[in-house]
């Protein structure tokens, strides 16, 4: 796998460096207009994002740039980062220390090393089966039986979560699809691009016309009209960026589609677990935003089925007797 | 800049990545002046996180101190005295402890420990200090030594500030050496508040207790 910096890159690039400096000038004038207290402090928030979407593009297009090896280094660092959150986020006990250092440090890593050396079959069931199968078995080594189900579950699921699903992401690099060689770094940016818009979109619909709350109980924010302007304007998006896939422009919608409603599922399923423990972030790391989980949640949920639905389709896993 | 300072910063560097600590200052700010910032203790991570959370101009005039029997020797005394310029004191044994229990003046071993303290002190720097002696399991703190009341008789211009330190012990917990990266938090409390012959009693349960008010803070 590599990466050829083409025309095409050079559009997207071009595209989300206008896209944000338009953001930033619209967050300016609005910081000049807006009088109320409550708008104020909207604005604020909303300059806060645009910043911080400043300094996250930058370290995106610097691994970018370094080539696939950058690219999985940065998911990999992000995969520790958003497992450091979770972590801290729910309880563990004294015994929990020794597995908690395998998932950091040996899990993580390895996971990610599978991908870069393209070992498919291995990099699919190192967590769900094999880390299945550790968790438990390292616990019982610190013989502390006490809630051992709920504590070997929720090792597991920060691992399924944070490592696992995160790291399907870079692994669209290592998709082998015909007529699309050394381009799969504008895949894994399509990715990134719709499921963030989609985010973003949802936001802005949501404070326009938010009305009718689909599960007060969860989010307060998710509104039906948010959710639909945002799938529908980040379909949109999707669809009309489908040349730098390898999409026609109806799979390219078809696609963008998954990867929104996946990354609105994700959204609420980490809203659930904050409301459980009681916090609004997962972190303070990303101003206005959050914590890492916080941004990487629509993520979480939809690399693994874009993955899946490109290999699936896109590229040609049978053995060559067979066609 | 020297060769201590320098690889002081880099340990520190390294254990606010590990730890990456959130700051509050509740009541106090991070300024010059002599100060005795006592915390809770679960471990070994404590000082290095606790003074690399200071602004550095803060660090270089800040010397935790720690118990001589454990890092008197090897590595760990490379670390602690060369590094950090630690102030090493005796740990009270058992015996000593109930002798000074009774008494009002502190115990001969206390005395020569508080002479230490007291040196490192001098007109310029600031010291770290855990009260409770030992490293707890993170539940609770426990009874505090009565050092730490010596200590504020002869020096009663120098500032006492309350230092909560949470969720250190589940990144390096005692008995473990490998470290898992979690979340801490570090919250500096408001100085305490003495009379002027406050009894022994009386300031070890205020500075318990504006500990203890940190943590739920």
């Amino acid at each position: 796998m590599n990466f050829k910096f083409d025309h095409q890159m050079f559009w997207v690039a071009n595209g989300v460096f206008l896209g944000l400096l338009a953001a930033s000038l619209a967050g300016l004038a609005l910081g000049r207009t807006v009088k109320s207290e409550s708008g104020k402090a909207t604005v604020a928030n909303l300059n806060a994002r645009i910043r911080a979407w400043w300094v996250m593009i930058g370290v995106f297009a610097i691994s970018f740039m370094i080539g696939p090896g950058g690219s999985m280094l940065l998911f990999a660092f992000i995969s520790l980062l958003a497992l450091r959150e979770y972590v801290s986020l729910i309880s563990t006990v004294r015994a929990d220390h020794r597995t908690l250092f395998w998932s950091f440090f040996v899990f993580t890593p390895v996971q990610y090393f599978f991908w870069y050396e393209g070992w498919y079959g291995l990099a699919i069931i190192l967590i769900p089966v094999y880390a299945f199968l550790f968790i438990p078995t390292r616990l019982i080594l610190a013989s502390d039986t006490a809630g051992f189900l709920d504590r070997a579950a929720r090792l597991h699921w920060g691992l399924m979560v944070c490592v696992y699903c995160i790291s399907y992401a870079p692994a669209l690099l290592t998709l082998n699809i015909p007529g699309y060689r050394n381009q799969n770094a504008k895949l894994l940016l399509f990715l990134v691009i719709v499921v963030q818009l989609s985010d973003v979109f949802q936001y802005i619909w949501g404070k326009l016309l938010g009305k009718r709350k689909i599960v007060p109980a969860i989010s307060p924010h998710k509104t039906w009209e948010g959710f639909v302007g945002g799938v529908a304007c980040a379909c949109a998006l999707g669809t009309a960026l489908w040349w730098m896939t390898p999409f026609s422009p109806w799979e390219a919608l078809g696609m963008s589609f998954a990867i929104t409603v996946m990354g609105f599922a994700g959204g609420l399923t980490m809203s659930a677990i904050k409301r459980d423990r009681g916090v609004k972030d997962f972190g303070a790391m990303i101003e206005g935003h959050g914590g890492i989980l916080d941004r990487m949640d629509s993520i979480c949920f939809s690399a693994p089925l874009f993955f899946h639905l490109t290999r699936w389709i896109f590229v040609s896993p049978h053995p060559t007797w067979l066609h | 800049m020297s060769r201590s300072s320098f690889l002081a910063g880099i340990i520190a560097g390294g254990a606010r990545l590990l730890a990456g600590p959130t700051v509050r200052w509740i009541g106090s700010r991070p300024v010059r002046r002599q100060r005795v910032y006592f915390a809770n203790h679960t471990s070994h991570l404590d000082f290095v996180v606790l003074w690399s959370v200071l602004p550095p101009e803060l660090r270089r005039r800040t010397r935790p101190v720690a118990a001589k029997d454990y890092w008197q020797s090897g590595l760990r005394r490379q670390i602690a005295v060369n590094i950090f310029h630690a102030v090493l004191v005796e740990r009270g044994t058992k015996q000593s402890a109930k002798a000074t229990g009774d008494a009002q003046a502190p115990h001969e071993s206390s005395r020569h420990a508080l002479d230490v303290l007291l040196r490192a002190l001098g007109k310029r720097y600031s010291l770290i200090l855990f009260p409770e002696g030992t490293r707890g399991s993170g539940q609770g703190i426990s009874i505090f030594k009565s050092g730490i009341y010596y200590l504020w008789c002869k020096r009663p211009d120098v500032e006492f500030v309350p230092v909560y330190l949470s969720n250190l012990n589940r990144i390096l917990p005692k008995g473990e050496f490998l470290p898992v990266p979690v979340i801490s938090h570090v919250a500096f409390g408001p100085p305490l508040q003495l009379e002027k012959n406050e009894s022994k009693e009386s300031f070890l349960k205020k500075a318990h207790a504006a500990l203890e008010a940190l943590g739920r803070a």
